[in-house]
């Protein structure tokens, strides 16, 4: 059996008389890989903002690690999670090595200094995620593929056990949208990181997860393996519209296909 | 690089500071050092004026500058300064009221006191506006701000109409800015008000940095943003208030002072802060020094000189800021 890491009851949230989060329970265990999908405006990222408290004040419970999370302050909970938003702001002036070592923060106390342990570990972050390269570079002279490595990077460097990303490819061309989910693969083999992550690209999703959560209107639609989620009922139910579907050629995986728009 | 600059920072401030004091309305020879006993003319303006005041300016430009820097990274905005954000004419009205109403009173630390308390509820009002609506981002808190800043700068107007001549070209004179001292007191108040601000500034250095890119950044990191924001808002209110009590508003430090350090050592806020301290009072020092000899033996109110260099300064920023390059 597993360790639950997230377990959550009865999670409402309302902004100005709108339900955004109707009824949420779910439970992710350590090291799964859940992705949540779901058409716009479905509160998947509102969820991950109420998991790293961005957002406080929901109604119901949030369980991390067998602890209430309105009880963690947020350095502790910084140790155990950490959010990796769709994009970096463009203009940052810090340099990529200043960025990643920043990530140490709930591992420092204020006046404390930068330990050759964590120049250590923020440089071992940048050789996984290859940004050692530009390592001395300006934050704001970087590419949306280099910047979105380095956001991961620095997830990494917080050595947080679980992963909270909102779309984190959807501004990337085709082979960083690859290299961002095989190193997400790779932290999650080496380290048993669990990966929580939204997306808006089923494929990528079947392809990756062994969990998905399937969001509308707030509520949870369906909760499965990849398998169960590519059923053609059940995705038209949650998109309104109809799929195609072929066979991966490679893994056997049904995936959906681009409809033209005739 | 910014090795080159952080010293060049810290000579800036030892040449300002040493040659300082020997500068004025009348010429002081350095023999009046040696003057423990306040034997000589010189030996009295060196040690109950010069030396006060220099060391006065210091702490002011300091201050100022140490709140520019913080309120800058906090709301990511190259303009947030006490001054915009209401701080100082917040503070500016306690200390107004106090002048005009309560001075016959002679209540000890009396104009730092109300102007403290103005300071804090202008800080208030700030924070206020922006809990009542949920999610509030640091831009409605920024124009909260504005909206505060005029609001108090119409009750010192209003201040000033009802009251007597006399008394309102004090509230002017005073409103331009000044650092008139004599004796040690000021500067010993000065001390202790800015390095308790200073330090727990410095308290929020990593803090800073993180909020200086995203509050969501912030959080993911373990920052307590909403905590971050009180303690930062709690010690400008401490440095601002007695700097505005007892040398008025003086304007632009706050603004310029941290970009300038910015430019030259980065946007680390550890190196950061500490080179803003020095280079604001370094800065304000020079400034005060040009107020009072460029017309000797009278003297320009110090809030017109750091607006007259500031002013073409504010211009050139904006416009750098078009180009692309970000502050």
């Amino acid at each position: 059996m597993k360790q639950t890491v997230i377990e959550i009851n009865d999670l409402n949230f309302a902004v100005s008389g709108k339900q955004i989060l109707q009824r949420l329970s779910f439970s992710a265990f350590a090291g799964q890989k859940l992705f949540i999908v779901g058409p716009n405006g479905a509160g998947k990222t509102t969820l991950l903002r109420c998991l790293c408290r961005i957002i406080d004040d929901y109604d119901g419970t949030v369980r991390i690690k067998d602890r209430d999370l309105k009880s963690y302050s947020q350095k502790k909970l910084a140790k155990i999670l950490t959010y990796v938003p769709q994009s970096l702001p463009a203009d940052i002036q810090f340099t990529v090595r200043q960025f990643v070592l920043m990530a140490r923060f709930p591992h420092l106390s204020p006046f404390s200094v930068i330990s050759p342990q964590d120049e250590k570990i923020a440089a071992d972050a940048m050789e996984m995620t290859q940004s050692m390269c530009f390592a001395d570079r300006v934050m704001a002279t970087l590419s949306g593929g280099e910047r979105q490595r380095v956001s991961v990077a620095a997830a990494v460097a917080q050595q947080a056990e679980i992963f909270l990303l909102d779309e984190p490819v959807t501004y990337l061309d085709y082979k960083h949208q690859r290299d961002i989910h095989s190193l997400l693969m790779k932290i999650n083999k080496s380290f048993g990181t669990t990966i929580i992550c939204v997306t808006h690209d089923l494929n990528s999703a079947v392809l990756n997860a062994d969990s998905i959560m399937a969001m509308k209107d707030g509520e949870i639609v369906c909760m499965g393996s990849p398998g169960e989620i590519m059923n053609e009922s059940v995705l038209e139910e949650i998109y309104s519209k109809k799929f195609c579907f072929v066979q991966h050629p490679v893994t056997n995986q049904k995936i959906i296909v681009p409809d033209s728009a005739e | 690089m910014k090795k080159f600059a952080l010293i060049s920072i810290i000579l800036f401030a030892a040449i300002v500071i040493a040659v300082s004091p020997f500068i004025g309305s009348a010429k002081i020879p350095l023999s009046a050092i040696k003057d423990f006993n306040l034997a000589t003319t010189d030996g009295q303006i060196f040690y109950s004026l010069r030396l006060p005041r220099v060391f006065t300016a210091f702490l002011a430009g300091a201050a100022l500058s140490c709140c520019g820097v913080a309120l800058q990274a906090m709301f990511r905005n190259p303009l947030a300064t006490p001054f915009t954000l209401g701080i100082s004419s917040g503070a500016a009205f306690g200390a107004a009221v106090y002048v005009l109403f309560a001075a016959a009173m002679a209540i000890p630390f009396g104009s730092v006191i109300f102007s403290f308390i103005g300071s804090l509820v202008a800080v208030l009002l700030v924070y206020g506006f922006t809990r009542i609506k949920k999610g509030f981002s640091v831009g409605t808190m920024l124009l909260a701000g504005v909206a505060v800043n005029f609001f108090f700068s119409s009750l010192i107007l209003f201040l000033q109409y009802i009251s007597d001549f006399t008394q309102s070209f004090r509230v002017i004179r005073w409103l331009m800015g000044s650092i008139d001292v004599t004796g040690f007191q000021t500067p010993v108040i000065f001390l202790v008000f800015t390095v308790i601000g200073i330090v727990i500034v410095a308290t929020q250095n990593l803090n800073l940095n993180l909020m200086s890119i995203s509050d969501e950044i912030a959080i993911a990191r373990g920052v307590d943003v909403p905590k971050s924001r009180k303690i930062i808002f709690f010690a400008t209110s401490v440095m601002v208030s007695v700097v505005v009590a007892y040398c008025g508003p003086i304007g632009f430090i706050g603004l310029m002072a941290p970009h300038i350090c910015r430019l030259l050592v980065g946007p680390e806020h550890k190196i950061l802060t500490f080179a803003s301290v020095i280079f604001g009072g370094a800065f304000l020092t020079f400034c005060d020094t040009i107020s009072r000899t460029l017309i000797a033996p009278a003297e320009i109110p110090v809030g017109v000189i750091t607006a007259l260099l500031g002013g073409p300064f504010f211009v050139w920023l904006l416009l750098k800021d078009s180009s692309g390059r970000n502050l």
